[in-house]
């Protein structure tokens, strides 16, 4: 495996644009860098600074931290850990299921030699062609194949080569392996079985309209799917086994910008993360942050200096499933803080914030001390010269904790 | 028997071995039409520059399916000659400045080149008009110019400037011009498009034509097939064009299609295969085919044989499922450009020293606009710039309110 190289989230050096950015919305203009100039000088910043990874306390930086995870069996407990990346850790997590589950198959777009992002990297070699295998450029034939082979008793493990490319299997997710269970009445033969469809997605900083999409907000209309996005090596290992494992199929987003950018200590054992269930990274007793993915990295950092320039405690959840999310721990925390801030980098109309917002304000109603704010994606395409304008920053969310602790 | 073996359970413990025992690589098909870029015989050669002569293309230049193939004679003139290389020369110019852009990290994202490729937009713009259309798929730059696009907007798309075509929104993939309906980034997806763009044209009464162009991976998209049998239904005058480079992205096209002659795909649409490396053999396919088209015989699927030089896109090395031998041995004796060069100057059109004064003018005019794509100013950053072109002008939401007061965008 290529050694884990310490690095930047990028985010943070694709944000050169944003004190140009902060200037140029006040002063309408324009500023002489490119999109992908070197960043400039983060003197004069002083929320929008480089996010270091290595430094997050949501990644587990020594084996400790990562054989104490509550959510770990107790003989995983006992392991040893590898330092790994993201696309490492679902190298190692889709090893495992190959290696544990006999009927389970990789196939998709060039992921004989590893795929774009490496993910599927020596499986190949490992397994063989008949269990890691190449398709055409079919998205759609992708999908109903994986479909059909998952209802008949295999573990499909298909890969859309970026989560841009999925609409043209959309249909075969949404009218097919969603609704066939309830359709057939349960009937046990009649299901799309273990089905985890994995898709690279979000911004890179340079991706543009086809390459940086993040498509989620879509799969809030698909009953019978679930939607999971890990936001680090840890959490993808687990997750990505428990949904080979689920019965339902799966759609696993993996935040492209994190595969090499998120590093931690990762059991090395089997082990399986619950699906559907979010996770508190941070207890807080005034504000509830909810987000995923990427973005929880910039969710810290805002929750830090909401702590240290406003006094404020942040309460940060990593929802992890986003469809269908977990009510019951975003709604005791609500209860318990009375303030709810949404963040993610899909548009905001039609995205998972306007799903929390809507369940939080029917649920916590006379709890609320302010409206429910979502700090999302602008409601545009996502263009290659304004990724960095359209992902919310460290300043977005903490204007927006600010917003809703001085309503 | 076999319906007994397949429910064995030692069978399923090994899934799916006999199948791909049998989709193992076969043998590469045989091409029967070459991608030789520098055959063809010629009679008398005028010595003005705008009269007509005549060129017999090689046997091989053709293969046709359910149809009669066009005559291998053609007429050009020696300035119609000069311009073809000069379009080939500067797109390669183009692409290969778009390459050392990107290895400066000027251009980011996603960037498609089509090196080795030029013969084929060139080849098709000067057999057609600027009223008839052109929609390809990621590999656009080269139409994108020689439609009437700039390369000076080409470029500043890709560096994401403001006299970008997209004004930096788009970048690679996202070029449009009058008559041509752009790259597209969906593997497949422009193919029906083109079908619709052609439809128009019938419906219209207009005697043009739409080309769909899409590589031999996007060949295998369920979509191609629905806009085949639209067309056909329809007598729809569109010319699906197959850019055949033998390799969709990292798999060869034998590890990825069933039937790699792509001409033939069309089953009850007649097809034609040519050489996509010979510029004038791609000329007068697809004058024929315009010709097909709007004569009202409905649609015709061609398959243009080339190659491309680098890897998919630039972040592929593109060396990794093929030799470095087979890129080498297509770039020395195969290239389009060096064939045409090989041809003008046997036949006397023009001579060597007037063949660099062309090289001088490609280089001239690319460097030149290279330059000042990249002087151009990156867009600005603001509202106005970022919603803007996404609803009809005028049919806004009212306001769009930013991070703070200030920043509300007003439409």
């Amino acid at each position: 495996m290529v050694p884990a190289r310490r690095c930047l989230l990028s985010l943070s050096s694709s944000s050169s644009l944003r004190p140009s950015l902060a200037k140029a919305f006040v002063s309408a203009s324009s500023s002489p860098r490119s999109y992908s100039s070197p960043a400039a000088p983060t003197t004069k910043r002083k929320l929008n600074l480089p996010i270091d990874l290595n430094a997050s306390s949501y990644l587990a930086q020594t084996p400790q931290q990562a054989l104490s995870l509550p959510e770990l069996p107790d003989s995983v407990k006992s392991s040893k850990t590898k330092r790994l990346n993201l696309y490492q850790a679902i190298n190692d997590g889709l090893s495992t299921i190959l290696e544990t589950d006999p009927k389970s198959l990789i196939f998709g777009e060039d992921v004989s030699f590893g795929g774009v992002f490496r993910c599927t990297t020596t499986l190949l070699d490992r397994f063989g062609s008949q269990r890691v295998f190449n398709t055409p450029l079919t998205e759609q034939g992708i999908m109903g194949f994986a479909i059909g082979l998952s209802g008949s008793g295999y573990t499909a493990l298909p890969e859309i080569q970026f989560a841009d490319y999925l609409f043209p299997a959309f249909d075969q997710l949404h009218n097919e392996a969603s609704k066939w269970r309830y359709r057939s009445g349960g009937a046990e033969s009649f299901n799309s079985g273990n089905l985890v469809v994995r898709m690279p997605c979000g911004a890179v900083g340079h991706g543009g309209l086809y390459h940086s999409q993040s498509p989620e907000g879509f799969f809030l209309g698909m009953q019978g799917v679930k939607v999971v996005i890990p936001r680090g090596p840890i959490q993808a290992k687990g997750l990505l086994i428990a949904a080979a494992r689920a019965g339902d199929p799966i759609v696993f987003m993996e935040p492209k910008i994190l595969y090499r950018g998120a590093i931690e200590e990762v059991p090395v054992g089997e082990y399986e993360l619950p699906i559907g269930k979010a996770e508190v990274l941070q207890k807080g007793k005034d504000v509830t942050l909810v987000s995923y993915g990427t973005l929880v990295y910039t969710c810290e950092m805002a929750a830090k200096a909401a702590k240290e320039k406003l006094g404020v405690e942040v309460e940060v959840i990593d929802l992890r499933t986003v469809h269908p999310w977990d009510k019951k721990t975003v709604v005791d925390s609500v209860n318990k803080t009375g303030r709810c801030v949404v963040v993610h980098e899909a548009s905001r109309t039609g995205g998972i914030g306007e799903s929390v917002g809507a369940e939080v304000q029917e649920r916590c109603f006379l709890r609320l001390e302010a409206p429910v704010t979502r700090i999302t994606g602008w409601d545009t395409p996502m263009p290659l010269v304004f990724e960095s304008l359209i992902v919310p920053d460290v300043a977005r969310i903490f204007d927006g904790i600010k917003r809703v602790i001085e309503y | 028997m076999l319906a007994r073996s397949l429910r064995s359970p030692r069978l399923l413990a090994a899934p799916l071995r006999s199948q791909f025992v049998a989709a193992a690589p076969k043998p590469l098909s045989l091409r029967t039409v070459t991608t030789d870029a520098a055959s063809a015989s010629v009679g008398a050669v005028p010595s003005d520059a705008e009269q007509p002569f005549t060129v017999t293309l090689p046997n091989e230049v053709f293969e046709a399916y359910e149809l009669d193939a066009p005559s291998r004679q053609l007429e050009v003139t020696k300035s119609q000659l000069r311009q073809m290389y000069f379009h080939m020369t500067s797109i390669r110019r183009m692409e290969m400045a778009a390459d050392s852009l990107y290895k400066q990290k000027k251009i980011r994202g996603f960037c498609h080149l089509s090196t080795g490729q030029e013969a084929i937009a060139t080849g098709i713009e000067h057999a057609i008009t600027k009223e008839d259309a052109v929609i390809t798929a990621y590999r656009c730059h080269g139409f994108a110019y020689l439609r009437g696009s700039t390369v000076k907007a080409v470029i500043a798309e890709l560096l994401g400037r403001k006299d970008g075509i997209a004004y930096g929104k788009g970048g690679s993939m996202h070029m449009f011009c009058k008559g041509f309906y752009g790259g597209n980034g969906i593997v497949g997806a422009q193919v029906p498009v083109g079908a619709g763009i052609a439809f128009a044209m019938k419906y219209e009464d207009k005697p043009n034509t739409c080309f769909a162009l899409y590589g031999d991976g996007a060949a295998n998209q369920g979509q191609v097939f629905e806009a085949y049998n639209m067309a056909k239904l329809w007598d729809v005058p569109v010319v699906f064009a197959c850019e055949n480079n033998k390799y969709g992205m990292g798999t060869a096209s034998n590890r990825a299609s069933a039937l790699t002659e792509y001409y033939k795909r069309g089953q009850y649409i007649p097809g034609l295969k040519v050489n996509g490396m010979d510029v004038l053999a791609v000329k007068q396919a697809a004058a024929f085919a315009k010709e097909y088209a709007v004569s009202g015989k409905g649609p015709l699927v061609m398959e243009f044989v080339t190659y491309r030089y680098g890897g998919h896109s630039m972040s592929d090395p593109g060396t990794t499922y093929r030799t470095r031998d087979e890129v080498v041995n297509m770039r020395s004796t195969q290239d389009p450009i060096q064939g045409l060069r090989k041809r003008i100057l046997e036949w006397g059109v023009l001579t060597e020293d007037e063949l660099k004064q062309v090289d001088k003018e490609a280089r001239q005019l690319v460097d030149k606009e290279v330059v000042e794509a990249e002087e151009s100013p990156v867009p600005d950053t603001n509202f106005e710039t970022l919603f803007k072109d996404i609803y009809v002008p005028g049919s806004e939401p009212r306001w769009t309110r930013g991070r703070t007061a200030e920043e509300t965008h007003y439409y």
